[in-house]
């Protein structure tokens, strides 16, 4: 982790909000679901928590193709299928293909880890479902080796989700549910100086205004996140803007709006209509 | 108090069961809240499953712990007075030694004496001022009604309902749009192809342990989705919503295809591809196209004059000649997995056309909700 974003795990520890969520979480033993838009520093959160507790964080990237099994274990089959036909190593010790995921390696390891299941709702539908069991007891079990998988020290369990699926019911009732807002500009204020420390207060209030200013215009398809800001803002200091430049005129808007219909919807000064 | 804020919960929506209400108490027992802030966070992470439940969690935490609760025909009047603000800079503060229950019979009383809104001044119920009750006040503590939180003098921070805007029965995000189209998805397999490992399992047993490969198709989603829309005069109104949708249905990505087009007022033997540029297709032409693989969603209000619904229009042949009933009967027949989407509230179908058409296709309101019901009445095998 760079300088700029230990301030920021700072940030993080102090918002009174956030660290009720983690500690609800951690007492009660149960997962901490965290939603919201992109760039409100999901990810990030998972982080800290495993700073400032101090236990070795496990990340599992969850994508398309993501099964649940995935982050048990997963048996290689095809590579006993190989070791069989062409002899090689001992292919009745089926628990050399035994190779465990994320969650059995939280599982099974001598100290308490913290994992993050990052973008839960880029799965199948039915992803979450299919770790209930494995959430709620902490264990699993093995059929090829016939061995039981048993947390010894429960993992305190992260999960971010985009909103891009609905999560099933089951799967929410059994989490602490956390949404963080985007931020406030004065709050936004505070992550661009963790950032960009140097920063010319007039370049900063003029670039927030237009920054918010163009959230609230209807009919994006992808409004400005912190992430494009924080470019936005670098590019301002690299080629030298001045702050009252900002008032007349868009400088560089291609880096806050990713969109080409976004960009023409802006610069006619109205989100357009479809006729 | 505790037992009355869960049924407040339920009352107001928040699906609070009884794993989350113990989750709550066990929270509480092991000292997760000691103060009322603290109940507020806990409770909020434990028994919210979503962000859209917050601002209804909001309402029955404000309405439970500050001892008093509005009554909602009351509240929606008040909000209404208030709706705009009159922000006013003023040092002159009123009585700041008023405890919350003074306040609040103080407030009952106010609003039983008082009959019309009200901006400024320092008793009534109202915008700006130094009454401590209203919003954008400016005495040191009060009860704040509605309205922007300008000065966060209030005493409760649940009662600024900030989470409003996420309720999903109200608003209509972009995000949520697509969400719920995604559940149209229908998996095949029919996509590449791709090694199938338990067959070839089988097989290299079968085949006395010599390696013999198995493929299957992947599954790929074949639902095909159609958009027809409404750019009549009387859905000016709704235009930002229909785009939103527009937006929602070509961000899922994840259909075979997808194709959008525009009718005025109802599907005659034209339909608009580009409104502006007057790019048209026959409708016959887009009706011999759909085929079991496409969903088709209508949006529109339904309500125009009966003649342009029921009486025959247009010049060509027999067939082009149909009335809109017609046209839409033929959608409905060749396309069953159809909806319509009212951006109109539901009590204001009562009108001829609006029903007429409701008998053709089962009509929904365009709203989140309304969507996700549409779209689990097209997943349904007809």
């Amino acid at each position: 982790m760079s300088g700029t974003r230990f301030a920021s795990t700072a940030d993080y520890v102090a918002d009174d909000d956030l660290v009720a969520v983690v500690d609800a979480a951690v007492a009660l033993g149960r997962p901490l679901l965290v939603k919201g838009e992109p760039g409100t520093g999901k990810t990030q959160l998972a982080h800290a928590v495993a700073e400032a507790l101090g236990k070795p964080l496990l990340t599992w990237h969850v994508k398309s193709t993501t099964k649940a099994m995935d982050g048990l274990y997963q048996y290689d089959v095809v590579q006993r299928l190989n070791d069989a036909r062409f002899g090689d190593g001992d292919v009745r010790d089926i628990s050399r293909y035994i190779k465990l995921g994320v969650l059995g390696r939280a599982f099974s390891a001598d100290s308490q880890h913290v994992v993050l299941i990052d973008e839960v709702d880029k799965a199948d539908l039915e992803f979450p479902n299919d770790l209930l069991r494995e959430l709620d007891e902490m264990a699993f079990h093995i059929p090829e080796t016939d061995e039981t998988v048993r947390a010894r020290h429960r993992p305190i369990t992260l999960i971010t989700s985009n909103a891009e699926k609905e999560l099933p019911d089951a799967f929410l009732r059994r989490c602490v549910f956390h949404y963080i807002a985007f931020p406030t500009p004065e709050r936004m204020t505070q992550i661009v100086r963790a950032h960009l420390p140097d920063l010319d207060d007039r370049l900063l209030e003029r670039a927030l205004d237009r920054f918010f200013g163009l959230r609230k215009v209807r009919g994006l398809r992808k409004p400005p996140s912190t992430s494009e800001l924080l470019d936005w803002l670098a590019v301002l200091v690299h080629a030298g803007i001045d702050a009252d430049r900002l008032d007349e005129a868009h400088p560089f808007l291609g880096v806050l709006l990713k969109q080409e219909r976004d960009l023409v919807a802006v610069r006619k000064g109205a989100a357009g209509t479809v006729w | 108090m505790f037992t009355a804020f869960l049924y407040r919960l339920r009352a107001e929506g928040v699906p609070v069961g009884t794993s989350e209400w113990l989750a709550l108490l066990r929270g509480l027992a092991e000292g997760l809240a000691t103060d009322l802030d603290g109940l507020y966070r806990l409770g909020r992470a434990l028994l919210c499953r979503t962000e859209a439940d917050y601002d209804a969690f909001d309402i029955a935490f404000a309405d439970t712990f500050r001892g008093a609760a509005l009554d909602p025909a009351v509240r929606e009047k008040l909000e209404s007075w208030l709706a705009d603000a009159v922000e006013r800079s003023s040092d002159e503060l009123v009585d700041p030694a008023f405890s919350d229950a003074q306040l609040w019979e103080e407030l009952l009383k106010r609003l039983a004496e008082q009959t019309e809104r009200h901006d400024g001044g320092n008793h009534w119920v109202g915008t700006g001022g130094t009454s401590p009750f209203g919003h954008s006040g400016r005495a040191a503590r009060g009860i704040r009604i509605g309205g922007p939180g300008g000065n966060r003098g209030a005493v409760q921070v649940a009662d600024e309902r900030q989470w409003a805007s996420y309720r999903t029965d109200t608003t209509l995000e972009t995000r949520d749009l697509t969400v719920a189209l995604k559940a149209l998805r229908k998996l095949q397999r029919e996509g590449d192809w791709a090694l199938d490992l338990p067959e070839t399992i089988d097989r290299t047993c079968q085949n006395a342990g010599d390696i013999d490969l198995a493929f299957a198709r992947e599954r790929t989603n074949q639902v095909r989705l159609v958009l027809f829309m409404d750019a009549g005069g009387s859905m000016a109104p709704h235009a930002e919503r229909v785009e939103q949708l527009f937006t929602a249905a070509d961000e899922v990505g994840a259909f075979a295809s997808f194709e959008a087009y525009f009718f005025h007022n109802c599907p005659y033997s034209w339909l608009w591809t580009d409104f502006e540029a007057g790019e048209r297709r026959p409708t016959a032409e887009v009706l011999a196209e759909l085929g079991p693989r496409h969903r088709l969603l209508f949006v529109g209000d339904a309500s125009m004059a009966p003649y342009e619904l029921f009486t025959t229009t247009g010049w060509g042949s027999e067939a082009d000649r149909a009335t809109g009933i017609e046209w839409l009967r033929r959608f409905r027949r060749r396309c069953p997995a159809s909806a319509w989407l009212n951006p109109d509230p539901r009590r204001w179908w009562d009108h001829p056309t609006v029903s007429a058409v409701g008998q053709i296709f089962p009509m929904h309101e365009l709203s989140v909700d309304g969507l996700k019901d549409a779209v689990a009445a097209l997943r349904k095998p007809v």
